[in-house]
């Protein structure tokens, strides 16, 4: 943009920022350049596969340690914002760090640090050299844009971005298993991340505006001859399928429980809440009253969800599939929030997210655990595995507890709060709703404890003896470590978070507040208020 | 103009919807082509249509020319266009490689993540 020297002198300040940003502002964007650099180095030395565990840990430490600082700025001063290329806004493109998506991006950072810290033996020789590292660096890479960008189209990339990576994780490997799931998750994911271009397509076709703050204002400010309830509609419907809600939910099922145990952990973590953040930042902050009529149908969606997720475990007979029925059903969950849009709601379905994050991902690793040592997930060739390890089967109960929503775990929390609200917004069969999935989840996945854990064998054992031969010891001490840790580390989370729910309620609390009411959000970024 | 390019637009949906709901991956996979591209001309018209005059500024001003043509759309277009091409030949190939290994390209035989043979999970305790 520089003008030649024989031109006349032109006054950039009407146009850009001219202070530099402070090194502070930085922070927004640190999160994003640490794990693109580090996928890039990894790339270039894919060869070397003993390096890459360690330049990947490092970066995903860093990663998380950048988010903390982001969220403690966050916390005290409200979105941050950094513009690209120092356009003023709304040209160019702003990245805004607000509480719910900053939130969001540490638990991100702090699930993939730690499923992937110990080095999974899951993760084997072959598998890093055909890219393991490289694609979860692009995958947070992806997941953090979409997490702190304030642009519209932008969101678009880093949802392809995530899009690619998680591909390549999923069909890692090659088998005949994981082909199958990666056609039919490939093809609807594409379908959907393109509905959502076609929305926002027509979206800037409409407002001539592509940053979140600017159609904030103006799709509050719009006519009524601006179809925006048609485009909130279309909005839902791509976002509803890239989270996986009833009735475009069966990609998940079908493809989550085919790649390895930690790939599985990661996605459950990280991709659908992404899907459930993007529905709630569209149809709640920026076309909030355009968005209203969508409400009961939205409460349908969450309620068919919810239980559609809850019989579909039901109806498992492989742990891993039905852990893919209960991310489902956790959806349902945080679609009450954007179905009701009031305040409790929308605390509960954040607070739900971060549960749901952490849970599901420890539940998947603790999958790994049990396939390691018994080469099946068949919950009727399972067994003995309390007689065997007593203390790892008492963790994975705590979780089972914490994904049935029975205190004193983290579950509990989210589902009296959207409970609470669901009567307090005149919806209370949403709230029998919420409670009913929970009844059957408890159903399924006491089920589940009693055939993996409980018994002392596969099917067959008389009642009273224990047959171990179908559990295998582990190979070293360092397996087991490496298998488990992670799995009582996100354990200690759930736990601490379910005895101590006050620091994280506040937060989804403001997060919330910052979604219903756009003024602090886009006074941020514009210095206007709708 | 736009008009005529919102019913070209509505063209290339329909046919691509159609194509997608074949069973037949290869048919699938021209309908994601065709829907890309639909998808482009959409972006297209939905940033409306000027070509009288071009979105170039005089060295003095501080604005592009009253009636300027949008350069954004286009910028919009190129960066969709890149993402659906690599996606595009992305499943391809693991359309092909699915052939091979599955020994089918029809989507209702592909059930190896998904038996049909479960035959649930056990009754009693």
């Amino acid at each position: 943009m520089a003008a030649s020297s024989d031109s006349p002198a032109v006054d950039l300040a009407a146009a850009m920022i001219t202070t530099p940003a402070s090194l502070q502002d930085w922070l927004v964007i640190l999160p994003l350049i640490v794990p693109l650099t580090a996928g890039a180095i990894l790339v270039m030395i894919r060869h070397s596969t003993h390096w890459h565990r360690p330049v990947a840990g490092l970066a995903l430490a860093a990663l998380f340690l950048l988010d903390l600082l982001l969220l403690r700025r966050v916390l005290t001063e409200g979105p941050v914002v950094m513009m690209m290329g120092s356009w003023l806004p709304p040209f160019g493109i702003a990245f805004t760090a607000d509480l719910l998506g900053t939130t969001l991006a540490t638990v991100s950072a702090f699930v993939a640090l730690v499923a992937t810290a110990t080095a999974p033996p899951s993760i084997n020789t072959a598998e890093r050299r055909y890219g393991f590292y490289p694609f979860l660096m692009l995958l947070m890479t992806g997941v953090t844009g979409a997490f702190l960008t304030g642009d519209l189209f932008n969101l678009y990339v880093w949802f392809e971005v995530l899009l690619i990576s998680s591909f390549g994780l999923l069909v890692l490997g090659s088998e005949k298993s994981q082909i199958d799931g990666t056609v039919k998750y490939g093809l609807l994911n594409l379908v959907a991340t393109t509905l959502f271009l076609v929305a926002t397509g027509l979206l800037y076709g409409a407002l001539g505006t592509l940053n979140m703050a600017d159609i904030a204002i103006k799709a509050r400010a719009a006519g009524p001859d601006v179809p925006l309830g048609a485009l909130a509609a279309l909005f839902m419907l791509a976002f509803a399928t890239k989270a996986a809600a009833f009735p475009v939910n069966f990609w998940l099922p079908a493809s989550y429980h085919t790649p390895t145990a930690t790939v599985s952990a990661l996605f459950a973590g990280l991709l659908t809440k992404v899907g459930v953040y993007a529905l709630l930042k569209t149809l709640v902050l920026l076309l909030g009253p355009s968005s209203a009529y969508l409400g009961t149908l939205l409460a349908f969606v969450a309620g068919a969800t919810m239980l559609a997720g809850a019989l579909g475990a039901l109806a498992s007979s492989d742990f891993r599939r039905m852990l893919g029925w209960l991310v489902v059903s956790g959806i349902g969950n945080m679609l009450v929030g954007a179905a009701l849009v009031t305040g409790g709601a929308l605390t509960g379905s954040i607070f739900y997210a971060v549960h749901s994050m952490l849970v599901m991902s420890a539940l998947y690793l603790a999958s790994g655990v049990v396939e390691a040592r018994a080469a099946t997930a068949d919950l009727r060739k399972l067994g003995g595995f309390y007689a065997a390890s007593p203390l790892f089967s008492l963790v994975v109960l705590a979780l089972l507890f914490a994904v049935a929503g029975l205190p004193p775990f983290s579950g509990f929390w989210p589902k009296a709060i959207l409970v609470d609200a669901a009567f307090a917004a005149g919806a209370p069969w949403l709230g029998a709703a919420v409670l009913v999935s929970g009844f059957l989840i408890t159903l399924a996945v006491g089920r589940a404890w009693l055939y993996i854990f409980w018994r002392g064998g596969p099917e067959g054992t008389p009642d009273g003896t224990v047959a171990l031969a179908g559990v295998r010891s582990f190979e070293s001490n360092a397996q087991a470590v490496a298998l488990i840790g992670p799995v009582v580390v996100l354990a200690v989370a759930v736990a601490v978070i379910g005895l101590l729910p006050a620091g994280l309620g506040a937060i989804a609390e403001g997060a919330a507040s910052g979604l219903l009411d756009p003024a602090g959000f886009t006074a941020r970024v514009l210095g206007v208020t709708p | 103009m736009e008009p005529w390019l919102s019913g070209l637009v509505g063209l290339f949906f329909a046919a691509s919807l159609y194509m997608m709901l074949s069973k037949k991956i290869i048919r699938i996979l021209l309908g994601v082509a065709m829907l890309g591209n639909g998808v482009n001309l959409l972006l297209f018209t939905a940033g409306r249509i000027t070509r009288d005059v071009p979105p170039i500024m005089p060295l003095d001003a501080y604005a592009p020319p009253e009636g300027a043509a949008n350069a954004l759309p286009q910028a919009l277009i190129l960066t969709a266009i890149v993402i659906s091409f690599s996606f595009l030949a992305f499943l391809l190939v693991l359309a092909f490689r699915a052939f091979q290994d599955l020994g089918t390209d029809d989507t209702d035989a592909m059930r190896v993540a998904e038996p049909l043979a479960d035959p649930g999970p056990p009754r009693g305790y």
